[in-house]
């Protein structure tokens, strides 16, 4: 199994980005995703920083993969989508149809982000003809789910892609026109002030009885709880993943890393240190702890 | 224009069609549809009788296959195309490659439309639904203002249809896990938001009310204060220490004042949302939309927002409270 380092959801001043992915060249990981895939305002890096840094990661050995924006809305955005992929030089994450498409049409593979809704081996299928080359299942899919999505692929003769699963990190809910960092400062997102510069992961949103429950991201909700799949491993090599993702977080990347090479080399599970992913056993994505 | 109008059952189906309906969008009475209600939706006799009931008045019933298949659920869905096809639908609302494919296989003279659960919300997304799996129409997501919304009508491959009125999904349909990660209810697989069994209300000290989804606090309410349901995007949290609607307050859309400039943008089709509404909702709105689509194209010069429009429309709405939503940049 490999490893890989999820796009950043976040959004972190240039020198902290640049930091995190120089340091991303000395850990252990093989496999990692570039780019902003939340808000194109985001400029503290524009694309060919991104590329730079593409080109830095790759001299160090890791495979680099562009992801494309969850949302895209504004022509603007489908040019920048189309450089990444006439770069050709890597893989694109496709994050909505607009990517498939612009990697469909220039003839170029494609690993399928979390967002592309693929819930049967029918739709497996059809992307695969579209040159999918990995998939990422949805948040809310569990084990249940892709494995019987992966068994009818099999039995319906279907040459099964990359399995990559999302073992450690926030889990990314919903999207939205709408800016809800800018609504809850108060600001227009025409005049945003590029405020979510100033939560680097994420601004917590609790329960009116103080139970943390959400994180805002701009346009996007993520879950407020860290989720851990390292007790689950043994199950998900047994499922057939072939790499791992962690998502980013502000602090201690690049010890979360560190700890799941360690269990693909020991083929071992880990003791939980975050918190369990209801998803994975059919339920809802909390960790549901009732509260009466 | 067509005005495309919303029926979960027979009475608003009829109602639809007495107010000036052109189509009359359904779904079956299990999960193959994003309105999933208990003790919604139509049989398949209840259906075919609608079907009967419009293509008698030479106008159209589509129906919502728009929730997305499980592997183990696929033939499900595909058996839901057939049964659509027999019965004399006149398109398929869909979002799932899956279903479409199958669709387009089995049933190539149905026409599919994509639904706004298809998340497609440029040209190169559209292109793609259309090239694999000829769609006839797409429904835009609740996400582009009307300025992007006349571009897309510039650029599609396909002709569009877009909200005008009814409840306000907040978030791109078809990327919203929300109800899913708090009940495992999830509007893309089981094609329900918030389902009823989990929400819970509770009378406080105060005379106030609180209620919860699944365990979570979604809001309090003063004895005074209208309480709506509990979405969780339409909750008050605490952010940063105040408390308010963080993701979006209890509102409806409402575009009337842009009809105008959809129609001249060559938006196909105006989609009415509800169809977890009584008869009396469809009929209503049903009927003030028709009477401002039809003195638009009388007389356009001379068209304007009537207040008596907007006062049915008004009081229709979630808290009584309409916005323009992301079409009007400023809501973003």
């Amino acid at each position: 199994m490999k490893l890989s380092l999820g796009p950043n959801p976040y959004f972190w001043p240039r020198e902290q980005t640049l930091a995190f992915y120089n340091a991303a060249c000395d850990w252990p990981v093989d496999i990692v995703y570039l780019g902003e895939s939340i808000c194109s305002k985001r400029r503290e890096l524009r694309t060919k920083d991104w590329i730079a840094l593409a080109n830095t990661l790759a001299a160090a050995g890791k495979e680099v993969v562009l992801s494309s924006l969850s949302l895209v809305e504004a022509e603007s955005e489908l040019g920048a989508l189309q450089r990444m992929v006439d770069d050709g030089r890597f893989l694109i994450e496709a994050n909505d149809l607009s990517a498939v498409q612009a990697c469909r049409r220039a003839g170029r593979p494609f690993v399928a982000g979390p967002t592309l809704n693929v819930y049967n081996h029918r739709t497996l299928a059809l992307l695969l003809e579209d040159g999918m080359q990995r998939w990422v299942p949805g948040v809310e899919q569990g084990r249940e789910l892709i494995r019987e999505l992966l068994n009818a692929a099999t039995e319906a003769g279907v040459a099964l892609p990359e399995l990559e699963l999302i073992v450690w990190g926030r889990l990314a809910l919903a999207y939205s026109a709408r800016c809800f960092t800018a609504r809850a400062l108060d600001v227009a997102k025409d005049d945003c002030g590029f405020r979510c510069i100033e939560f680097p992961d994420g601004l917590p949103l609790k329960t009116r009885d103080g139970q943390p429950f959400l994180r805002i991201n701009g346009i996007q909700i993520l879950g407020e709880d860290v989720c851990d799949l390292g007790p689950e491993l043994l199950e998900i090599a047994a499922l057939g993943a072939d790499v791992l993702r962690v998502i980013p977080q502000a602090e201690q990347t690049g010890e979360v890393l560190a700890r799941f090479r360690t269990a693909i080399e020991t083929s071992d599970a880990l003791p939980r240190l975050g918190h369990g992913n209801g998803y994975w056993l059919g339920g809802p994505g909390f960790d549901v702890v009732p509260t009466g | 224009m067509e005005l495309v109008c919303p029926a979960g059952n027979l009475p608003a189906l009829q109602a639809a069609l007495d107010a000036g309906a052109d189509c009359v969008y359904t779904g079956f009475r299990d999960q193959t549809n994003a309105r999933a209600f208990p003790g919604l939706n139509f049989t398949d006799p209840e259906l075919a009788e609608g079907v009967r009931r419009a293509h008698a008045l030479g106008r159209k019933v589509f129906i919502a296959l728009n929730t997305y298949a499980e592997s183990g659920k696929l033939k499900e869905w595909q058996a839901a195309v057939d049964r659509a096809a027999g019965i004399g639908a006149d398109a398929i609302i869909a979002a799932d490659m899956g279903v479409l494919d199958y669709a387009c296989h089995r049933h190539p003279d149905l026409p599919r439309h994509l639904s706004v659960q298809g998340s497609a919300t440029t040209a190169q997304a559209l292109t793609y639904m259309h090239d694999r799996f000829g769609i006839a129409r797409a429904v835009l997501p609740r996400v582009l203002s009307v300025q992007q919304v006349e571009r897309a009508c510039a650029v599609s491959p396909v002709p569009l249809e877009v909200f005008a009125f009814g409840s306000l999904c907040i978030m791109v349909e078809g990327r919203c896990q929300l109800s899913s990660y708090v009940t495992g209810a999830s509007p893309n697989r089981h094609g329900v938001c918030s389902p009823a069994r989990f929400v819970r209300w509770d009378e406080e000290a105060d005379g106030g009310r609180s209620v919860h989804l699944n365990g979570v606090l979604i809001d309090r309410f003063d004895a005074t204060e209208p309480a709506g349901y509990p979405t969780v995007c339409k909750g008050r949290f605490d952010v940063g220490g105040e408390i308010f609607h963080a993701l979006e307050e209890p509102t409806s859309l409402n575009t009337m004042e842009l009809l105008p400039r959809l129609k001249a943008a060559g938006v196909t089709a105006l989609k009415i949302e509800g169809r977890q509404r009584g008869a009396a909702y469809v009929g209503q709105v049903t009927q003030v939309w028709r009477a401002a689509i039809d003195a638009l194209e009388r007389d356009p010069s001379h068209w304007s927002v009537q207040s008596r429009w907007q006062a049915t429309l008004a009081g229709h709405a979630e808290g009584h409270q309409t916005t323009l939503g992301p079409y009007h940049r400023a809501w973003h």
